[in-house]
């Protein structure tokens, strides 16, 4: 069967299973537009940037653990694009991103829209394509989703140059893929789950260090049923919030900068600690040299290059985490027939809690509207297994991470790598599109929605009721705390005062408008604006210099905290 | 730590500049790179000489079996291996200096691949030490101009216990 480039594009994606695609069009890809128009199975949503349209790609497959697809043009298109890649990149996203190219005889010619963007992403994407010749085409559409989604995920980027893409060429759907040189290792070494059972069992103040990769690769049922089988303390990277529940009395809260007195303390104090599906990022382990210095280490994780990259381990095991906790929790099984160590581990669990109780997550009560507060309202509103959450980046992330209870993986959505402001209302909406019953909000900060405030109208327009709640103190608060604590006060260029009013933004965009000034009408106005049936923006005037405790300075170790 | 890695890779568009990405990416250090095609049609070999504690040298190995494009790496650190250079060195050498260039370069089994009445232009094959050594006693002549091959290793079939 002849088909154009463009028709075996659009053959590929539908037995890909793709239904869904964000994007932009222009002169590159106008002959990919108007296939697409032919295919009504595949929704596109016309996202107002490239930037977002990566973003709402990511967060829709946070959300819903399906490959998240983008499209947009040559040049400026894929450059836009970037961010996004690099977001996804940093934290593992599975997503396949079509650029357009100017035809093959005009590449290296500069020509109009015409950047190297295979150079570009080099550093950013799991691997990148260019396709030159149209009877590789199905091939590497193949093999890029395929990429995407197995290993540890990430961003694959297919570059089209325009003459293939209006080339005819016979179709050839590829059954299997085959790669010669892509085998990751799914199964884990049995010699050293062994290991690490006998290090578990033998261990007097065990605790597991739950990352993203619990999430990604689903593994979260079968960590909770053994760290509820053996009375093992469970903390979480920020990334790995909602792998484990947050509700649960085995939970000691967050690691790391931000993370819980509770949590940093149990790694200071743990004589084994079970890392799983993290690459312990600096943000993670503050000072390594005395990182779980008291713990022998037992690392899971899918990605050779995360062993021992930044972090010492005693068992180091490359696997799908799925299989690796599975194993593990069957030669526990096996080995322990079933015995409870309950009474083994109640010192050392009721040290956990006397730490949680003396130092909760807390803040200073004094009359204004407090951040944190803001928080745990929209938790006791919309919060459980029926609520997505995104954020941008900066304090309001923090404390989201820290005020929320997210009880169910891939509720909790955050560029927590690379750290993007602007990542939170797109990836909000691909969410919703993955999700459309489930409550979706978005927490920013009033600097951070103003990187991607174009996308509401792409909410708006496609009926998406998101709601964003801004936590509005004028300032880009999270660097000037780190100006408050570290550079005397000096607010160099982080005061945003001036700032759109988000009522007539709302009103704009056609969303609805809520203002919260005082800590009396919180609860209820922030009620109305949650249970509203249409998208939402929510400005919360909150104490413009709160800053986010505990905090461990950047490069102290992790129980050199300053508390609230 | 020196160590020589011998890489198989896919030999596609941009598979060396995801090798080179790699490494200045990374802070990684490259002595000398070599690529040249193999008898497999699509598939080359790079020897990549590079240096670092245990530690980078492992994440090096991981990061490049990482690459999608990257078939196989071997570490040369442990075995034994025949490692070779090749290198052009063009020498001043005008009637007075000839003579001697030239018998150093025979104590080298250097050959001589173009003459001028000013300058010699020799090869020289061998390891590290050897090319160092040639290159130390050029330098009193003059060198003009140097061009190297960055070297290439095979490992030995008989391997010692």
């Amino acid at each position: 069967m002849e088909l154009t480039g463009a028709q075996i594009l659009m053959e590929c994606l539908e037995r890909e299973g793709v239904d869904l695609i964000f994007g932009y069009p222009g002169g590159s890809v106008i002959d990919i537009y108007d296939e697409l128009s032919r295919h009504p199975a595949i929704r596109h949503i016309l996202v107002r940037h490239e930037q977002a349209a990566v973003h709402a790609a990511d967060g829709y497959a946070r959300a819903l653990g399906k490959t998240g697809v983008c499209l947009v043009t040559s040049g400026p298109g894929a450059t836009n694009a970037v961010t996004g890649i690099a977001t996804a990149y940093s934290d593992s996203i599975p997503l396949v991103i079509f650029t357009g190219q100017v035809p093959t005889h005009l590449m290296g010619n500069d020509a109009f829209q015409e950047v190297d963007i295979i150079g570009i992403t080099r550093p950013c994407v799991k691997h990148s394509y260019l396709v030159n010749d149209i009877s590789k085409m199905a091939e590497i559409i193949r093999q890029a989703f395929f990429l995407a989604r197995s290993g540890r995920p990430g961003p694959v980027l297919v570059d089209l140059p325009r003459n293939v893409i209006t080339a005819s060429g016979e179709f050839v759907w590829p059954e299997v893929v085959h790669m010669r040189s892509y085998h990751p290792t799914y199964k884990p070494n049995l010699v050293q789950i062994r290991r690490a059972a006998d290090l578990v069992l033998g261990a007097v103040r065990p605790l597991i260090l739950s990352g993203g990769g619990v999430i990604r690769s689903d593994s979260s049922a079968v960590l909770a049923h053994i760290a509820r089988s053996f009375h093992i303390p469970v903390v979480s990277t920020l990334m790995g919030l909602g792998g484990f529940p947050g509700n649960d009395p085995l939970w000691f809260g967050m690691v790391g900068m931000h993370g819980s007195v509770a949590a940093n303390r149990a790694i200071g104090e743990a004589d084994v600690l079970l890392a799983v599906g993290t690459r312990f990022a600096d943000r993670v382990t503050g000072k390594v040299s005395v990182f779980a210095s008291r713990a022998r280490i037992i690392h899971i994780d899918i990605d050779p290059t995360s062993i021992r990259k930044n972090v010492n381990v005693d068992v180091p095991i490359v696997a799908d985490c799925l299989e690796a906790v599975t194993a593990l929790k069957d030669v526990l099984a096996t080995k322990t027939g079933g015995r409870d160590r309950g009474e083994d581990r109640a010192p050392w669990l009721e040290r956990l809690d006397r730490i949680r109780r003396e130092h909760p997550l807390s803040y200073i009560r004094d009359g204004s509207l407090k951040p944190q507060e803001v928080i745990e309202a929209v938790c006791s509103i919309a919060g459980g297994d029926n609520i997505v959450v995104s954020t941008e980046v900066g304090q309001h992330q923090m404390w989201t991470a820290q005020f929320f209870t997210f009880t169910r993986p891939r509720s909790f959505l955050s560029s927590g790598g690379l750290g993007t402001m602007g990542y939170g209302l797109p990836a909000a909406m691909g969410a919703q599109l993955a999700m459309p019953d489930k409550q979706v909000v978005c927490i920013a900060g009033d600097g951070s929605i103003q990187m991607n405030s174009q996308e509401f109208i792409t909410i708006v327009s496609n009926r998406l009721p998101v709601k964003v709640v801004v936590l509005n103190n004028g300032y880009l608060g999270m660097v000037r705390q780190w100006q408050e604590l570290f550079f005397k006060r000096n607010y160099s260029c982080t005061n945003m005062e001036a700032q759109p009013d988000f009522l007539k933004l709302a009103e704009a965009y056609g969303a609805e408008g809520y203002r919260i000034t005082e800590p009396g009408s919180l609860i209820p106005d922030l009620t109305r604006a949650l249970t509203s049936p249409n998208p939402a923006i929510i400005d919360v005037h909150v104490a413009r210099e709160e800053n986010v405790y505990p905090m461990v300075p950047a490069g102290a170790a992790l129980d050199e905290m300053i508390l609230v | 730590m020196r160590h020589v890695l011998s890489v198989l890779v896919d030999n596609e568009p941009g598979v060396l500049s995801r090798v080179v990405g790699l490494f200045s990416g990374r802070g990684f250090n490259i002595e000398s790179l070599n690529v040249a095609p193999t008898l497999e049609p699509g598939v080359s070999h790079m020897t990549i000489a590079t240096s670092g504690d245990d530690q980078i040298i492992e994440q090096i190995i991981k990061q490049l079996r990482k690459l999608v494009t990257v078939i196989k790496v071997v570490d040369y650190q442990d075995l034994a291996v025949v490692e070779r250079e090749m290198m052009l060195v063009k020498v001043q050498a005008d009637d007075s200096r000839r003579g001697e260039v030239l018998r150093i370069a025979d104590i080298f089994r250097c050959k001589v691949v173009d003459v001028s009445l000013v300058d010699l232009t020799l090869e020289a094959t061998g390891n590290d030490d050897k090319l160092s050594a040639i290159i130390g006693l050029l330098g009193k002549f003059g060198i003009k101009e140097l061009a190297r091959t960055g070297i290439v290793a095979m490992r030995r079939s008989m391997q010692r216990e």
